[in-house]
């Protein structure tokens, strides 16, 4: 019990005056750690504070001090119990060559998963156009049910990608957030146990195997290939892992095998899905820039084999960069942990 | 350990302190988005006006990038203000409110970008429905981006400190003469009692003449049960004296910074 409430502020506020200024270097400097007598002090400091919060909680009417040694308590029991990696200096090359591609491959079950899903929505949607041509009326957007794949490939050749001059860049951002803002929502519907997600990629696949089937039907495969590769091979990737980043989230959410509470399971998926997403955005970004003003060009303007073998090798780089990029730095890493 | 109940988030730390954070509710969040969409609207205003200058240069070029500026602007704002202004935006601060980490840890930049970012869900099918639903049907008032991101909103706990000479202008308070009795008064009197009692004699002039009376007299005779002070000092004093001396005497600045 404290019986002398001025003489109690008087020898405790040097303590709340020291936490308050260690805290406050803490917050200018994100990139400043403590060495172990630091850190012994800061633990006692808080301790003392909060005890201090205790006792004056128990008892007295100092609602301005209560709430001041509240506060102080709260920021300091903020940096003692984090144990989350602290905020450093942003490395954008380290990110890209390191920790995308890294969680790429740690939450790679979950792209596996996206890509079975997908490839089921293709094998449905191919399916029902090969069996049953007028299916593409229905399942097909963009206008694609209302001419042929042939007369497609001859307005597109007779255009020579002429029909977008002059708003190459108007529709290179128009892809590019429409783009990102699917991948957003495909990953954020991964909070319905990831069941959201699925559907959207399972009706995706519907309609790449739905198109793909019609154009392969009607002979047009080469100009398909042509035209899908260049920024398909960028485009689609990028959609599968917004949907991995949306399995994970709602792999968080069921917890399967884990014992931890949901709120845990979500704190540990949380870096994983904001790399994934941020990954996405990349990836989305040059896959617009590439179907504004690459893929939209055919024969005779530019060949379709030039146009394939550049989509091809764009896709065995990014598969390359995913699952080999920063391996040598993640076994390092590893080895210095241990 | 963190327990959202009652409108309030109490986070028990192992060294058995209770903290309390009050969470902001369904309605005060709606009013600060509404500022946020206002801010956004006028950066939208004048982001269109500046690059018009240029689309006489290449209307193409200034469209699309009027187009890409706007979308990032709309997820861009939301995220960089709550990281760097430790989880507020305009809207959010103007009413006070907080973005803040569920157990009360330090906001981690996933967690901000993720909250945002689930916006996209969040407002279906149209005024944040989804969204509002999910807060209405948890006990923390989380929409799902929150949910999602593990944070939650609080209001802000005001460092207003009272205002003493309004209490008792310029007089003596007699209850000095007695440190042990105000030493007990404020062993006696809990902080929301004395926080009732100091509102009660800041809207004096909000209150009718006899609920004003009725009040006070209840309250002094409370103060006069829990620490009696001597008659010398007490008697003659009215009941709202009673009050304005007893308060003075519960809150007088300890010279704790603010």
């Amino acid at each position: 019990m404290i019986l002398d409430l001025e003489r109690f502020v008087r020898e405790e506020r040097p303590y709340w005056d020291e936490l308050e200024e260690r805290l406050g270097r803490l917050s200018k400097n994100i990139e400043y750690r403590m060495d172990l007598l630091e850190s012994q002090r800061f633990y006692y400091l808080y301790r003392r504070t909060a005890s201090d919060l205790a006792r004056i909680q128990t008892f007295a009417a100092e609602p301005a001090l209560r709430s001041y040694l509240e506060g102080l308590s709260v920021r300091a029991y903020a940096e003692i119990h984090e144990t989350r990696e602290l905020p450093h200096r942003v490395q954008p090359l380290v990110w890209l060559l390191h920790t995308f591609p890294a969680c790429f491959r740690r939450q790679i079950v979950a792209f596996a998963v996206t890509v079975i899903t997908t490839l089921a929505g293709c094998a449905l949607g191919g399916g029902a156009v090969y069996f049953d041509s007028t299916a593409k009326y229905d399942l097909l957007p963009f206008g694609h049910g209302e001419m042929s794949p042939s007369q497609r490939v001859q307005e597109e050749e007779q255009e020579r990608g002429e029909h977008l001059e002059g708003q190459k860049t108007r529709f290179a951002s128009m892809l590019m957030t429409h783009n990102i803002k699917v991948s957003v929502f495909t990953m954020a519907l991964g909070i319905g146990w990831g069941f959201g997600t699925l559907v959207l990629l399972f009706y995706n696949g519907v309609i790449l195997g739905g198109i793909a089937v019609d154009y392969i039907r009607a002979g047009e495969s080469v100009f398909l290939a042509g035209w899908l590769l260049p920024h398909g091979s960028v485009e689609i990737p990028a959609i599968l892992i917004a949907g991995q980043a949306g399995l994970v989230l709602g792999a968080a959410v069921i917890g399967w095998g884990s014992s931890a509470g949901l709120r845990e399971r979500l704190r540990a998926v949380g870096a994983d899905v904001m790399t994934l997403i941020l990954g996405v955005m990349v990836l989305l970004v040059w896959a617009g820039i590439v179907e504004a003003f690459f893929s939209q060009y055919h024969e005779p303007v530019v060949p379709y084999a030039l146009k394939i073998a550049f989509g091809s090798l764009q896709l065995f780089v990014l598969f390359a960069y995913l699952l080999k990029s920063g391996i040598r730095r993640a076994v390092k890493e590893d080895r210095g942990h241990g | 350990m963190a327990d959202g109940r009652g409108n309030v988030l109490s986070i028990r730390t192992d060294e058995g302190i209770v903290f309390e954070l009050p969470l902001a509710g369904p309605m005060t969040r709606f009013l600060a988005l509404g500022i946020d969409l206002c801010v956004t609207l006028a950066f939208n205003t004048i982001l269109s006006a500046v690059l018009k200058l240029g689309m006489a240069v290449s209307p193409d070029v200034f469209e699309g990038l009027l187009m890409l500026l706007t979308v990032v602007f709309h997820f861009g704002y939301g995220m960089l203000m709550e990281w760097f202004f430790r989880g507020q935006t305009l809207g959010k601060r103007l009413l006070g409110i907080r973005v803040v980490d569920v157990q009360g840890l330090r906001l981690a930049f996933s967690q901000v970008l993720i909250r945002n970012l689930f916006r996209v869900v969040d407002i279906l099918p149209g005024f944040y429905l989804v969204g509002g639903v999910a807060m209405l049907l948890n006990g923390r008032y989380q929409r799902l981006g929150d949910l999602a991101a593990n944070t939650i909103v609080v209001r802000e706990r005001s460092a207003f400190q009272p205002d003493l000479d309004q209490v008792l202008p310029g007089k003596y308070n007699s209850f000095r003469e007695y440190p042990h009795l105000e030493a007990r008064l404020r062993q006696r009197i809990s902080p929301e009692q004395a926080a009732t009692m100091l509102q009660a004699l800041l809207r004096r002039e909000e209150l009718d003449l006899e609920a004003r009376s009725e009040l006070y007299a209840e309250m002094a005779n409370h103060l006069r049960e829990i620490v009696p002070f001597p008659e010398e000092v007490s008697a003659g004093l009215s009941d709202e004296q009673y009050l304005r001396n007893a308060l003075e005497s519960l809150m007088r600045r300890r010279g704790v910074q603010e």
